[in-house]
C-alpha cells in the first residue's frame, strides 16, 4: 500500500493560478535536460516519481501492482520561480515535448508580492488590446484628381530635423545681387540642427543592455548611416557610454542622455577635449512613459565590471537614479539651466532636448520649452513605453497614452505658429503590435517629426520573448534569456552582435519601403507629412473627436 | 482639371482673349466657374490707378451693409463699374457684379503703401465677414489697378453673360481659369485666381499638403491668411509671405514650396541661405500635383510645377506679349504668330519667369540658383 498523503495542501498555489502553464508529453521527451538546464526562472525541474500500475491477468481478477520509479519534468508552483512563459525551454528542446501555454485563469497579481514587496518587472503594459496607433487608418488616397506616387520609382525624403529651427522672419539673411544670404556680421544665434531619419532608437543603457546587445544596435545604426546612407540615430539611454565610442568619429550617430543618477557623465565631461565628432544630440530624461515619476535602477547584479567603468561607480552596487533631477527644484530650474549648461558643454554646436514621461501636465513643459530658445525638441514618452526594470503597478497603470498626449502638444504649437520650431518626438507603444510603420506614419500625422522604438527593435533585431501577456519581462532580473538584458557572460554569449546588427539594418530597410507604401498613395514624398491629420481616420467616433481627425467606419 | 490662361502684355488686351484661350483648351465638363483677374488696368481706370478698387458681387441689401460700412470707414467711391449682364441659360444671375474704385479716407492719404495696403485688407475682411453668412456680401480684392470677376458657370457663357465682348474692359496683364471643381462644394470664394496685396496666382492640381500648409500659414499671425475655400489659396498666400512678408526675390518661392535635397542644395551658390529656409519653411513644401500661375506687384509673370506629378504648362509668345497657359493650343490661341519651338515647358526645377511689360521670358533653374 502507499502511504497516504495529505490532501489540505492550503496555502499552496496550484499550476492554475498561473500565467503559463508548461505542457509536458512523457511520450515526446527523451529527457534530455536542456529545458531544464536552460529555464531562467528554474520552474521546472527534474523530478523523480513513483507509478503504480494496478493489473490483472488471467480469467479470474488477481490485481497486481507494479511500482515503477519514473523521471519527468516538473513545473514549480513556487510563485518565486513563476514559469515565464519564455518559451526558452521549447526553443531548446529537440523533440517539442514541451511548451507553455497562456492561462487566461491565472491569479498571479494576488499572489506576486511575497515578503510585502510589490512585483518587478521589465517590459511595458501588459494590455495586449490594440493601442489608439492600431485603430487609426490612412484614410486619404490620392487617385485621379491627385494621382498617386510610386514607392519604388519616385524619390522620397524621409528625414526630419532634430534641433530648434528658427523661424523665417528670424533668419539672418540678406539679399544680395537678387540672392540670399547669410547675414553672418549678425551675431545671431542660430541653433544646431540635424537632419535625420525620422524613427530614432530610443533610449536603452548599456546596463540595462548587454554588451553584445548594445554592440550590435550601433553596428546596425552606423552601416545604415555609413553604407546605406540612411541617417538614423540612438539614444544612449542613461549610464555613460564607452570611451571608445566617445572618442570616435561614429559618435556623431548617437544621443547621449543625462538623467537623474548623472551616471556616466563624469567620464564623458573628461572625454569631450578628446571627442573628434560632436554627439548628435544630448537629452536630459525628466521622465519614461513605462514608469512615470519613477526613478531609474540598475540591479547590483547587472554592475559588473564594464558597467562600473563606463559609470564610473565601484561594482556590485545597486544603482538608484532618484525620480528627479534631485539639483534642481523648479521647472525653469530643471529644464533651462540644465538645457544650457549641456549646450555649453558642446559651444551651443549640440542640440539638447529632454525627454519627460506622457503627462497631462506636457503642455505645461512644451510651453516651457517654446519660451527656451535654446531647447531643440521635446521628447514624449507614452505610457506604452518599456523598461528594463519598474514596478508592475506604474507600468501598468501610470502615464498618458502617447497619441492624443502628442496631439494635444502639436495643435498648442500650432496655436502658436511654432510647429516648426520645435520638433516633437513620440514614442511609447511605438509598433506595439509589430505595425511599426504605420504606427509611425499616424503619429507623423498627428504632428510628431520623429518617433523613437525600444522594444520594437528588440523584439525585431534579437527576438525578445517579451510581450503583452507578460510573457518573460524578466529583464530586471539580469536573467535574460535572449541575452538582451543581462550583464551575465553566459547569457549574453548566445546573442551574436553581427546578427542583431544585420537585423537592424533589414528592420530600417524594411521600414523605409512600409513607410513609402504609406505615403506614396497618399500623394506625399518631398516632405515628411507632419501634421497631416487630413490623411487618417479612427474606427471610434471618441478617438476621432480627440484626436480631431475624422472618423471612418 | 482646371484650365489655366494667363496673358500678359505690353498693351491693353481684353479678358476675351483668356476666354477664348480657355474655350479653346476646353475638355469635358467644366462648368463649375471662372475666375478673372486683372493687373494694369485700362479703359476708364487707367485714370484711376492709384486708387483702390473693391470687386465683387452683393445682394441688394448686401449693397446696403456696404456702403454703410465704406461710408462709416469714410472712403468715398470715385468710380464704379459694373458689367451690363444678360440672361444666359443656366448663369444663374446674382443681384450686383461690381468693381468700384474708392478714394482712401482723408487719414490715410498721404500714408505710406504698406499702411494703406493693411486697410484695404483689413477692409476687405470685414466685408467678407459682414456677408459671409448670407452670402450678401462676396469680395474678391481690394487694391489698385487690381479688378477680378468671379461667377459659377461655363467661361464662354460667362463671358456672354457679363458681356465681355462689348465691354471696355482692358488690362495688360489677366489670370484667367476655368474650374473644374472635383473636391469642394461651389462656392466663389473657392474659384482660382486668388488675389493678396499684389501677388496673385491660379493653380491646376490638386493639393495634398494642403493641411498642414494652411496651418503653418494661420500661425504667421497675418490677418490676410484665412479663408482657404480652397486646397489652392494657400499658393498665394505662400507667394505672398515670402516675397512680401520675408522680402526674399521672387525666384525663393520656389525654393520654398518645391525644396531641394541637402545634396542638390550643396552645389548652390546661396547654398546656406537655402539650407536654413528649407529648414524654416519646411511646411510650406507643396506635394503636388500642382501648376502654379502668379503675377508679383512689378508685373512679373511666372509659372512653375510641383516636383514630381507636374500638370500641363507652356509659357510662350512674343517680346511684348507673353501667354501662361495649361495647353499649347490655348497659347496657339493667344499668341498665334510666335516661334512655337522656343515655348517653354518648366520641369521639376525649372521657373519660367516673364519679366514685366511682357519682354522676354527667362528661365530660373533651381538646381543651378
Ligand atoms: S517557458 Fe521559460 S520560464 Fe517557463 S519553463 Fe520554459 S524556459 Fe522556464
Ligand atoms: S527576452 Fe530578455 S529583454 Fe525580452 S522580455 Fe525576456 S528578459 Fe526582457
Amino acid at each position: 500500500m502507499e502511504p497516504a498523503s495529505r490532501l489540505d495542501n492550503n496555502h499552496e498555489l496550484a499550476v492554475k493560478d498561473f500565467p503559463y502553464i508548461i505542457r509536458w508529453r512523457d511520450d515526446r521527451c527523451t529527457r534530455c535536460g536542456r529545458c531544464t538546464a536552460v529555464c531562467p526562472m528554474y520552474s521546472i525541474e527534474p523530478a523523480v516519481v513513483v507509478k503504480r500500475t494496478l493489473h490483472s491477468e488471467g480469467p479470474t481478477p488477481e490485481p497486481k501492482t507494479t511500482r515503477r520509479v519514473e523521471t519527468i519534468v516538473k513545473q514549480t508552483t513556487d510563485i518565486g520561480r513563476y514559469c515565464t512563459g519564455c518559451g526558452t525551454c521549447t526553443l531548446v528542446c529537440p523533440n517539442e515535448a514541451i511548451e507553455p501555454e497562456y492561462n487566461p485563469q491565472h491569479k498571479f497579481n494576488f499572489h506576486k508580492n511575497l515578503g510585502g514587496h510589490p512585483y518587478r518587472r521589465g517590459g511595458r503594459r501588459n494590455d495586449p488590446a490594440p493601442s489608439t496607433l492600431d485603430r487609426l487608418r490612412f484614410t486619404r488616397i490620392s487617385m485621379l484628381t491627385d494621382p498617386a506616387l510610386d514607392a519604388g520609382r519616385h524619390e522620397f525624403r524621409i528625414r526630419t530635423y532634430l534641433g530648434r529651427v528658427l523661424p523665417a522672419e528670424e533668419l539672418p539673411l540678406r539679399v544680395e545681387n537678387g540672392r540670399l544670404e547669410l547675414d553672418t556680421a549678425s551675431g545671431k544665434f542660430i541653433p544646431p540642427v540635424r537632419e535625420i531619419y525620422p524613427v530614432i532608437i530610443g533610449s536603452m543603457s548599456i546596463g540595462a543592455l548587454s554588451p553584445n546587445m548594445w554592440e550590435g544596435l550601433a553596428m546596425g545604426i552606423t552601416y545604415l548611416n555609413e553604407v546605406e546612407g540612411m541617417p538614423v540615430v540612438m539614444c544612449s539611454g542613461e549610464g555613460g557610454i564607452p570611451q571608445r565610442l566617445l572618442k570616435s568619429r561614429f559618435i556623431k550617430y548617437f544621443i547621449p542622455q543625462i538623467a537623474s543618477g548623472y551616471f556616466g557623465w563624469d567620464e564623458i565631461v573628461r572625454t569631450i577635449p578628446h571627442m573628434v565628432e560632436d554627439p548628435c544630440a544630448i537629452e536630459i530624461k525628466y521622465g519614461q512613459g513605462a514608469k512615470p515619476g519613477d526613478g531609474g535602477l540598475l540591479m547590483a547584479h547587472k554592475v559588473l565590471k564594464l558597467i562600473a567603468e563606463i559609470r564610473g561607480v565601484p561594482m556590485g552596487v545597486d544603482l538608484p537614479s532618484p525620480p528627479t533631477h534631485q539639483t534642481k527644484y523648479s521647472i525653469e530650474e530643471a529644464v533651462a539651466k540644465m538645457i544650457q549648461s549641456m549646450s555649453m558643454a558642446w559651444g551651443f554646436r549640440v542640440p539638447v532636448y529632454p525627454k519627460i514621461s506622457g503627462s497631462r501636465t506636457a503642455k505645461a513643459v512644451l510651453n516651457n520649452l517654446v519660451r527656451n530658445p535654446y531647447a531643440a525638441a521635446m521628447s514624449i514618452d507614452g505610457d506604452d513605453g518599456g523598461t528594463g526594470a519598474a514596478y508592475n503597478v506604474s507600468m501598468d497603470s501610470m502615464g498618458h497614452p502617447i497619441a492624443s498626449n502628442i496631439r494635444e502638444c502639436y495643435l498648442d504649437l500650432v496655436a502658436q505658429g511654432k510647429q516648426n520650431e520645435l520638433p516633437l518626438i513620440a514614442a511609447g507603444g511605438v509598433g506595439k503590435k509589430g505595425n511599426l510603420a504605420a504606427n509611425a506614419a499616424a503619429l507623423f500625422m498627428l504632428g510628431a517629426s520623429a518617433v523613437s522604438i525600444g522594444k520594437y527593435i528588440m523584439q525585431a533585431a534579437a527576438q525578445c520573448f517579451g510581450d503583452e501577456y507578460n510573457r518573460c519581462n524578466v529583464c530586471n532580473l539580469g536573467k535574460c534569456p535572449r541575452g538582451i538584458t543581462t550583464q551575465d557572460p553566459k547569457l549574453y554569449r548566445r546573442l551574436d552582435p553581427d546578427k542583431v546588427a544585420e537585423r537592424v539594418v533589414e528592420v530600417y530597410k524594411s521600414l523605409d519601403v512600409e513607410l513609402k507604401k504609406i505615403f506614396a498613395p497618399m500623394g506625399r514624398s518631398t516632405e515628411l507629412p507632419i501634421g497631416m491629420s487630413d490623411g487618417i481616420s479612427a474606427d471610434d467616433p471618441a478617438i476621432a473627436e480627440r484626436l480631431k481627425i475624422s472618423y471612418a467606419c | 482639371m482646371c484650365r489655366l490662361a494667363a496673358i500678359t502684355s505690353r498693351d491693353y488686351f481684353s479678358p476675351m482673349e483668356n476666354v477664348i484661350a480657355l474655350e479653346t483648351m476646353k475638355e469635358g465638363h467644366d462648368g463649375s466657374g471662372m475666375g478673372l483677374i486683372l493687373k494694369g488696368l485700362g479703359g476708364e481706370f487707367k485714370e484711376l490707378k492709384d486708387y483702390p478698387v473693391l470687386s465683387g458681387i452683393c445682394s441688394e441689401a448686401g449693397l446696403k451693409t456696404l456702403d454703410d460700412y465704406m461710408n462709416k470707414l469714410g472712403f468715398k467711391m470715385k468710380y464704379t463699374w459694373t458689367p451690363k449682364t444678360r440672361p444666359v441659360k443656366g448663369i444663374e444671375s446674382r443681384d450686383y457684379y461690381f468693381a468700384r474704385v474708392y478714394d482712401y479716407p482723408d487719414m490715410y492719404r498721404d500714408k505710406p503703401l504698406d499702411e494703406k495696403e493693411s486697410l484695404l485688407m483689413k477692409t476687405r475682411l470685414s466685408l467678407r465677414k459682414l456677408g459671409e453668412k448670407d452670402e450678401s456680401i462676396i469680395v474678391f480684392s481690394f487694391y489698385p489697378d487690381i479688378l477680378a470677376l468671379k461667377e459659377v458657370g461655363d467661361p464662354l457663357q460667362l463671358a456672354e453673360f457679363f458681356g465681355l465682348e462689348k465691354t471696355s474692359l482692358k488690362a495688360k496683364i489677366i489670370l484667367a481659369q476655368g474650374r473644374q471643381n472635383t473636391n469642394y462644394a461651389i462656392n466663389l470664394y473657392a474659384c482660382h485666381p486668388f488675389f493678396i496685396q499684389g501677388y496673385s496666382t491660379m493653380t491646376n492640381g490638386e493639393n495634398t499638403a494642403f493641411v498642414p500648409i494652411r496651418e503653418f500659414l494661420m500661425g504667421r499671425g497675418f490677418p490676410g491668411y484665412i479663408g482657404y475655400n480652397s486646397d489652392s489659396e494657400v499658393f498665394c498666400h505662400i507667394l505672398h509671405y515670402t516675397c512680401r512678408q520675408l522680402g526674399y526675390p521672387l525666384h525663393y518661392y520656389k525654393d520654398v514650396v518645391t525644396p531641394l535635397k541637402q545634396a542638390e542644395i550643396e552645389d548652390r551658390p546661396d547654398r546656406e541661405a537655402v539650407t536654413f529656409l528649407k529648414m524654416s519653411l519646411r511646411p510650406l513644401c507643396i506635394d503636388g500635383p500642382n501648376c502654379v500661375i502668379g503675377f508679383t506687384p512689378d508685373g512679373s509673370c511666372f509659372m512653375l510645377q510641383d516636383t514630381k506629378k507636374l500638370r500641363p504648362g507652356v509659357v510662350g509668345g512674343v517680346k511684348g506679349k507673353f501667354g501662361l497657359m495649361s495647353e499649347e493650343c490655348g497659347l496657339d490661341s493667344a499668341v498665334p504668330g510666335r516661334e512655337r519651338s522656343v515655348d517653354v515647358f518648366p520641369m521639376k526645377y525649372d521657373m519660367a519667369i516673364v519679366t514685366p511689360d511682357a519682354e522676354e521670358v527667362t528661365v530660373w533653374n533651381q538646381l543651378l540658383g
